[in-house]
């Protein structure tokens, strides 16, 4: 069959790339150029393809595969990098990969596949895509430290129907590579890509400064009764939970302090002792990949990439979810909290502010 | 598999490659003063001689390059010393790029060159070099450069022709346009990759150069001439240009597209007979060019970055396109294309146009 390979660049796509042309199957594979590599290192006059571009076509040139460039910058301008700024500024936490995954991947690039004729989309993500009863099911990938399934909540059902994972079923990173190796792909050692993408230098305090200065405009740090405690050099630096860059208040009343609140309005940080939390949760921008039920959902949830899962009770409305946590914890807003069902997702929602 | 490209680079032409056999087994440099060094000065001198005829000037006025880039590149640096430089608003990246603070004259919505502002932006200028391009490489347009050469000389401006699509095309000469310099490609008139010339007016053939090296091209570009590409160049350059046979195979082209939707670009100014430029409204220029490209036909759009990516076309949107400017394509025909290529060509493009348009409207949101 005819598939489209969506090719980073990496060792992982790269891979997935060589494991279907080896398998018979027609491969196109297809690299996103999401942002100008000479202006994201700051080196004006350099080339906007960076040299994850020129890896994904020595890959296609080396299996003998078709390789096209799309350009996506002003989509992912739009759809990652703008939405990331903004949700800072707005006193949450975003995940822009989740974004990424939900816009310009798995959306436009499923749409494109079709457009071209394929039956599928693969990608070198490590989930696993089982065929059920009712179409498509997520689960976890067996490799449990690789794991991409809570990037990947936001899939739909009609991208998921669509979408390969090859990767998914391997033991480990080291086989992925022995693959590539094998293959003769010059990417088998590449190091893993670290970080948010569009941000190289791992500052993502710069990005947001220079599209939404407002997020890092000093303000105060204050306690749950509003006594004033402290300064702080701007909201996008804090995330709820977090204890560190406090300065004096990190200790006030003699206790350890965290982030429990942030306030873009007031442009305050609010603190209280480590181990407050909520038990309830409220999600916006849901996706379910099981039908709709009316009766609360039992089930596990996530509310951190690496973060253990906790068992719940959900409830489903139109436009959301309602979390109950059977242990009260503090969850960040803007980052995602991600449901499963043992290995299987069953859907999940982006963290609304208290 | 149907190559449809021209305007990238055209196939070889035979006599050109018989041309480059024959001299690629002459071992000497042509600045030796031994006799290998001879055979090979007289194979790079009999080219000039053909090529400098070929285009309306004499051999000492013409200066090899690597290719058209360069001579645009030399011209806009030789010429443009001093003088306000103005360039044209659908010039190419090898004049926009020589000339990144130069004056933009507007074109019309034609494609066409707007004669009248130029007047006006050279009476508001001191002295000035104006660069124009005989034809277009996205939409085949062809310039009024008498024309134009008239308002120059009126203003007592240079100008500079970039000829690079032209030459091999229609008949390029550079007494007749009046120009003061003139680039051409090798490879875009069926000659190998790898040379070019700058042609120079007799009262400026004394110019500066960009690469000094050991003096060659007397003092103008130095460097060892390739002198097998050069010959291949001369030979290419001398299949006659005069009425393009391809003219009518590519209106055949153009009747396909349009009877599956596509718009036509630049068909109200003379153009290339060889070039089209389709717009397929609502599909992006990528799509189409991946799609063909699936189905076995060779086309291009807009201006490809080094990445390969496709931008929207800065041609098109000089001539007030908006959103039609990043979804049109641009077919140009070979010196070989055949029936069975345009004929592949309009079965492709009517598949892709009912697929890709089929989707345009569950997924508009």
């Amino acid at each position: 069959m005819r598939v489209v390979v969506a090719m980073s660049g990496g060792v992982d796509s790269s891979a997935v790339a060589g494991l279907l042309h080896e398998a018979g199957h027609e491969v196109i594979g297809v690299t996103l150029q999401l942002y100008d590599h000479g202006v994201a290192v700051g080196r004006k006059g350099a080339c906007c393809a960076g040299q994850d571009i020129h890896d994904a076509r020595r890959v296609a040139d080396r299996l003998g595969i078709a390789h096209y460039v799309i350009d996506a910058e002003a989509r992912f301008a739009k759809a990652v990098i703008a939405d990331f700024a903004d949700s800072y500024a707005a006193g949450e936490t975003p995940v822009p990969c989740i974004r990424c995954n939900q816009t310009v991947k798995f959306a436009d690039l499923t749409e494109m596949a079709r457009e071209l004729g394929a039956e599928r989309l693969a990608t070198g993500h490590y989930v696993r895509r089982v065929d059920g009863a009712d179409g498509a099911e997520l689960h976890r990938a067996v490799d449990d430290a690789r794991d991409q399934s809570w990037f990947l909540f936001a899939t739909t059902q009609s991208q998921l129907d669509m979408c390969l994972f090859p990767l998914g079923d391997m033991p480990d990173k080291r086989a992925v590579r022995d693959v590539a190796s094998r293959l003769g792909l010059a990417v088998a050692d590449k190091p893993d890509s670290q970080d948010i993408c569009f941000v190289p230098s791992g500052t993502y305090a710069e990005v947001v400064s220079k599209l939404r200065p407002d997020a890092m405009q000093p303000g105060e740090i204050v306690t749950t009764d509003g006594r004033v405690v402290g300064q702080h050099d701007g909201i996008a630096r804090f995330t709820v939970g977090q204890g560190k860059r406090l300065g004096n208040a990190a200790m006030e009343g003699g206790a350890r302090q965290m982030v429990v609140a942030t306030d873009p309005a007031t442009r305050r940080i609010v603190i209280g002792p480590r181990g407050m939390g909520t038990d309830s949760v409220r999600l916006r921008d849901t996706n379910w990949l099981i039908p709709h039920s009316s009766a609360p959902l039992r089930c596990a949830v996530k509310l951190r990439a690496r973060d253990a899962l906790r068992p719940a009770w959900v409830e489903m409305s139109e436009d959301g979810a309602l979390v109950r946590l059977d242990t009260a914890t503090m969850p960040a807003p803007g980052q995602a909290c991600v449901l499963y069902d043992g290995e299987r997702v069953l859907g999940g929602g982006i963290i609304c502010r208290a | 598999m149907h190559y449809l490209d021209a305007n990238a680079t055209e196939p070889l032409r035979p006599l050109a490659r018989d041309a480059m056999l024959a001299a690629l087994d002459i071992v000497g440099n042509p600045s030796s003063v031994h006799t290998a060094g001879r055979a090979a000065r007289r194979v790079m001198e009999d080219a000039r001689e053909q090529l400098a005829a070929r285009f309306g000037s004499r051999p000492g006025e013409l200066v090899f390059t690597s290719g058209g880039t360069e001579a645009d590149a030399l011209a806009v640096h030789a010429l443009g010393h001093g003088r306000c430089v103005l360039i044209g608003a659908t010039e190419h990246d090898a004049i926009r790029a020589a000339a990144p603070d130069a004056t933009v004259i507007p074109v019309l919505r034609t494609g066409v060159i707007d004669l009248d502002a130029l007047a006006m932006q050279l009476a508001a200028s001191g002295p000035a070099l104006v660069c124009l391009m005989l034809a277009n490489n996205e939409t085949g347009t062809i310039q009024p450069i008498a024309e134009a050469a008239r308002v120059c000389r009126a203003h007592g401006a240079l100008l500079h022709v970039d000829a690079v699509q032209a030459a091999g095309r229609m008949p390029v000469d550079m007494t007749v346009l009046g120009a003061h310099s003139l680039a051409i490609s090798s490879h875009k008139l069926g000659g190998p990759i790898g040379a070019g010339a700058l042609v120079l007016a007799p009262d400026l053939s004394a110019i500066l150069p960009l690469i000094r090296g050991g003096g060659q091209e007397r003092g103008r570009r130095g460097g060892t001439p390739p002198v097998a590409t050069i010959a291949g160049f001369a030979a290419a350059a001398s299949v006659p240009a005069e009425a393009s046979p391809l003219a009518a195979l590519r209106d055949a082209a153009e009747s396909r597209a349009i009877a599956s939707g596509a718009i036509p670009i630049g068909v109200d100014a003379p153009r290339l007979g060889n070039t089209t430029c389709l717009a397929l409204p609502g599909v992006r220029a990528d799509r189409q060019v991946i799609a063909m490209d699936l189905a076995g036909v060779m086309i291009s759009a807009g201006a490809a970055c080094s990445s390969g990516k496709v931008g929207d076309s800065h041609v098109l949107a000089a001539m007030g396109l908006r959103a039609l400017a990043g979804q049109a394509i641009r077919v140009s025909l070979p010196w070989n294309a055949t029936e069975a290529d345009i004929d592949a060509f309009g079965t492709a493009y009517a598949r892709m146009a009912d697929r890709m348009r089929a989707g345009l409207v569950p997924h508009a949101a």
